[in-house]
């Protein structure tokens, strides 16, 4: 058993269908109350667009839904759990209080149409936030309607557009290193500009004289991720502004990685003109599984006339209103004011921590990260021996050399007990580990988990079949991803 | 800070442990011109109970224990208790996109009966696992036709919500994408003549919404003809999900693009809501967002995993789909457990108790205001066009803790004084009966002056 790990151990747990499969006619886990108003005759309000059946819809009780999730639940692994050290996603703590106030009656359920007089709750709570995202990021100015980091890369670039074409030239193309996150090139092409990528230096950071040979009229910005996806600050980030601003360009700053930077450098500082921010990663939103997300922009005073409508003001008796009028908006980017749900937890999170709490986070992140680099250097290839901030990249060169690559080693951390880091990204690492701990992790975990990472290391070279097979834990083997591909089954239908 | 795990002698060891005296070198990396030397300026760190009485007090300024008549793309249906029990899981709650699929088949195995549903209620093959909301569903609904047609231009129902007009418009502007805008008819429905002649060898797709902003069933069948005679895909829009359980759903639409937000989702101010976007089965390669597929494991065993990935933005970059990743999981979840709980029979049920609500509201209604597009079909909306200016209406009703219908004038101002109004199962009929009654008195006395008018004019 000298593999064996501390953090986990088996246990049973449930078998589960389908939903469809425990359906049958006459169950139900619903009550209406009784009509006071007078039934209607359907056929005869709807005709030939009354609809008779719901085809396939479950039918089951109270009791079998309950089980029904929470036994799915538990196939779940989840922050709460344990470490989720996936680079460049931020998988921290959400706090529970976040979820508690997001559901007090009056913010759970206003309309976003209610007249703003009694609203004026809903609009302080976005007004309180835009300030204190301005403070954090050091910016002028933001919106809080995109949905996404992937919506707000959208709505950035759709200011950066106006803004040049109200100078009379939209230019054509963005600059984007190799490191960058693969929204980034997707969002530029959605915004009609090319894609022109720009190569990293030997130390991972954006090369000074590529940049400036590249950079000319044509450029409309750069984007940038900083710290970059290697975990690296853009030391020269004072340079790279000045080569862009020379030229007229701009330089838009992916803020994936804030949770680096908060209480203790500000991207407004240090030359940065647009940013998008990611609730879900740096403020404490949860992921969900996988969203709902939320994607500030943050601006310069430059930029801000173009802003999506609408844009929330104070009025002259010092009530807060929305202002439709903006002649230069870039317009809408989603329906109603964004994910307002997000906005209270995110808020929620800012009030807990308070700026000894924010700038104490971003410290612990960052020496949890160092100090997994410290326990694993040796046990796997470190590529860049550039200092790091809040997340540390390795490489699985050591283990290739018996044919163990960076998803295996990942599937096996699921049997020591942890979620697998990011693999295979950044793409200039050829097989990249990316493991981003965030400050929420203890000594203890984080000494488990490095731990778990030598031992697999280990087992690679004695018995690196067993790495190779991993996961085997778990309630599913590796899965056929190959053949849902080939032959895409993505739903399920009655056996005919 | 009560969130971070760590004592001081934690940190020391650590920092140790690296080599390092103190954490200030680990920040050496940024120059030292840009380190804030500084506190942030924001309030000091508040307890739990301050920060909860923070936002009980902006609950009570934010309509707490108003009765509302709003819709227009935002709905208020009753949410069972155990959506919220559920989906406050930590499995569900904090875990990430399910990439490793081996430790999140309880993620993937619900999206995939949530996709399975939303085919069931839509009549379509396939649907994704979400879109941000129903307005960019309807925008990315429209590109992915614009990409399968490899035609550029969209026709566009006026009658469709006037925000995901204004959120395609966004969108289309640099993607050399024109719109064109096909009016309603006195019944409310799409203007087939306007379509017909908008309509081009270079449209890509009309985009509809049924029943639309009005609550107006459209004739899906004679669009989607129109559209389909001239090469041309039918993309439709629908805001108001409950519909689904007594409406034919628009089987002749080639994509269909849905805000779920009716099914369990809180009002929440406008968000984080449920986009899908539903399609035919051989469109399912240019479908934007994330799809979970059914597999076996090595030892045949069935689960799930995410799929089709090479559409998405992390294997083609600059040649997605779409520039989406994160979807709204969490949000589909509740979508989930509130289809389950209605299922086949309730959902039925629940859309014609919001159908005779609102039957109820639009007979008590016209007694003395008038109701715009009478006789067409509708589902839980209706326009009330009334002689006085509805916002002066609207604000009697708040002195009766009542929020009236959504004026219309800033987005039709051909429909003078009117406003929309929906029911749903929660409309109580003592609710109706005061709003009608406002609304006659409105009637009664701008009436009366009139006629004052006219006998001082006599006299």
């Amino acid at each position: 058993m000298k593999h064996m790990t501390r953090k986990a151990t088996r246990h049973v747990n449930q078998n589960e269908g389908l939903i469809f499969e425990k359906s049958s006619a006459g169950k139900a886990a619903w009550k209406l109350p009784p009509l006071d108003v007078p039934e209607v005759d359907t056929a005869a309000l709807l005709g030939g667009s009354e609809r008779k059946d719901l085809g396939n819809m479950p039918e089951v009780s109270e009791i079998e839904i309950i089980r029904h999730f929470t036994r799915l639940s538990t196939w779940n692994y989840a922050i709460d759990l344990g470490m989720y050290p996936l680079g460049s996603c931020t998988m921290k703590y959400n706090p529970r209080v976040n979820e508690a106030v997001a559901r007090v009656e009056g913010i759970a359920n206003g309309h976003p149409y209610q007249p703003e007089k009694i609203s004026q709750g809903a609009l302080f709570i976005i007004k309180t936030l835009s300030e204190q995202l301005i403070e954090i990021t050091g910016m002028d100015a933001i919106t809080l309607q995109p949905a996404a980091g992937a919506h707000g890369e959208m709505t950035g670039l759709l200011m950066v557009r106006a803004y040049h074409q109200s100078k009379g030239n939209a230019r054509k193309k963005i600059l984007i290193p190799d490191s960058a996150h693969g929204t980034n090139p997707a969002t530029a092409a959605m915004v009609n500009y090319a894609v022109e990528n720009l190569k990293s230096e030997s130390r991972g950071m954006v090369d000074i004289a590529a940049l400036a040979a590249q950079m000319n009229e044509d450029v409309a910005a750069l984007m940038l991720t900083n710290p970059n996806t290697l975990g690296v600050f853009e030391q020269d980030i004072h340079k790279i502004a000045d080569i862009l601003h020379a030229k007229g360009g701009l330089l838009y700053m992916d803020g994936a990685n804030m949770n680096a930077l908060v209480g203790k450098v500000r991207p407004g500082d240090f030359g940065v003109d647009v940013m998008h921010l990611n609730l879900h990663k740096t403020f404490s939103t949860p992921h969900g599984g996988g969203g709902p997300g939320s994607g500030p922009v943050a601006i310069k005073k430059a930029l801000e006339p173009f802003l999506p409508t609408p844009v929330l003001t104070t009025k002259s008796d010092s009530t807060l209103a929305f202002d439709y009028n903006r002649p230069q908006s870039v317009g809408r980017v989603r329906a109603f004011y964004g994910n307002f749900g997000m906005f209270v937890r995110a808020l929620a999170y800012i009030q807990a921590n308070g700026p000894d709490g924010l700038r104490q986070t971003t410290e612990d992140a960052v020496l949890n990260a160092n100090y997994i680099r410290k326990g694993l250097e040796g046990a796997y290839d470190l590529p860049y021996s550039t200092p790091t901030m809040h997340e540390v990249v390795f490489s699985d060169k050591l283990q290739l050399k018996k044919g163990v690559r960076t998803m295996d080693i990942a599937k096996r951390l699921i049997d020591y007990g942890f979620h697998p880091y990011t693999t295979a990204f950044p793409l200039i690492v050829p097989g990249a580990l990316m493991i981003e701990p965030t400050e929420s992790e203890s000594k203890e975990e984080m000494d488990l988990f490095i731990e778990a990472m030598k031992s697999i290391a280990e087992e690679v070279e004695e018995d690196p079949q067993t790495v190779l097979d991993a996961p085997h834990s778990t309630r599913v083997s590796r899965l056929d991803e190959t053949a849902a591909a080939r032959k895409p089954v993505l739903r399920w239908k009655p056996a005919s | 800070m009560r969130y971070l795990p760590k004592s001081p002698a934690d940190r020391e060891a650590m920092l140790k442990a690296i080599g390092l005296r103190s954490v200030d070198e680990l920040f050496a990396p940024i120059p030292a011109e840009y380190r804030l030397t500084r506190d942030l300026n924001i309030p000091r760190q508040m307890a739990e109970s301050e920060i909860v009485d923070f936002f009980r007090q902006r609950s009570r300024e934010n309509g707490d224990g108003y009765t509302s008549f709003l819709g227009a793309g935002a709905y208020f249906h009753y949410r069972p208790v155990i959506i919220d029990s559920l989906i406050s899981r930590g499995e569900f709650l904090t875990a990430y996109t399910p990439y490793q699929a081996e430790i999140s088949q309880g993620t993937l195995q619900s999206i995939f009966e949530f996709q399975t549903m939303i085919c069931e209620l839509t009549g379509m093959d396939v649907a994704n696992a979400s879109m941000y909301d129903g307005s960019t569903a309807a925008a990315e609904g429209v590109m992915m036709a614009v990409r399968l047609s490899g035609r550029r231009s969209v026709v566009v129902a006026r009658s469709l919500h006037p925000e995901y007009r204004e959120v395609l418009a966004t969108y289309a502007t640099h993607q050399g994408m024109p719109l064109s805008v096909a009016g309603f008819n006195d019944d409310g429905r799409l203007n087939l003549k306007d379509l017909e002649q908008l309509i081009t060898p270079e449209t890509a797709c009309v985009l509809i919404q049924s029943p639309n902003f009005f609550g107006i069933i459209e004739d899906v069948a004679a669009i989607a003809d129109i559209a389909h005679k001239h090469g041309a895909m039918l993309v439709v829009s629908i805001a108001e999900a409950v519909s689904l359980g007594i409406v034919e759903p628009p089987r002749e639409a080639d994509v269909i693009a849905m805000e779920a937000q009716s099914f369990g989702v809180p009002l929440g101010f406008g968000g984080p809501y449920c986009g899908v976007i539903a399609t035919r089965e051989k469109y399912v390669r240019q479908m934007p967002g994330r799809l979970v597929g059914q597999t076996v494991d090595k030892q045949g065993k069935r689960g799930f995993v995410l799929t089709l990935a090479t559409r998405e933005q992390h294997i083609r970059r600059e040649k997605a789909t779409s520039n989406i990743c994160t979807n709204q999981a969490l949000v589909a979840l509740m979508v989930n457990i509130f289809m389950t709980v209605y299922g086949k029979i309730g959902l039925r049920e629940l859309a014609k108790q919001n159908l005779a609500k609102t039957a109820y509201a639009v007979d008590q209604f016209a007694k003395q205001g008038k109701i715009l597009f009478n006789g067409t079909p509708r589902f839980n909306e209706f326009v009330v066009q009334t002689s006085e200016d509805p916002h002066a209406i609207n604000n009697r009703l708040l002195g009766h803790k009542m929020v009236g219908g959504l004026p219309l004038k800033k987005f039709y101002p051909e429909l003078g004084n009117a406003a929309l109004w929906c029911c749903t199962e929660l409309t109580t009929r003592s609710a109706i009966d005061t709003a009608a009654g406002l609304i006659a008195e409105s009637e009664w006395s701008l009436r009366s002056s009139k006629e004052e008018d006219v006998e001082e004019v006599a006299r």
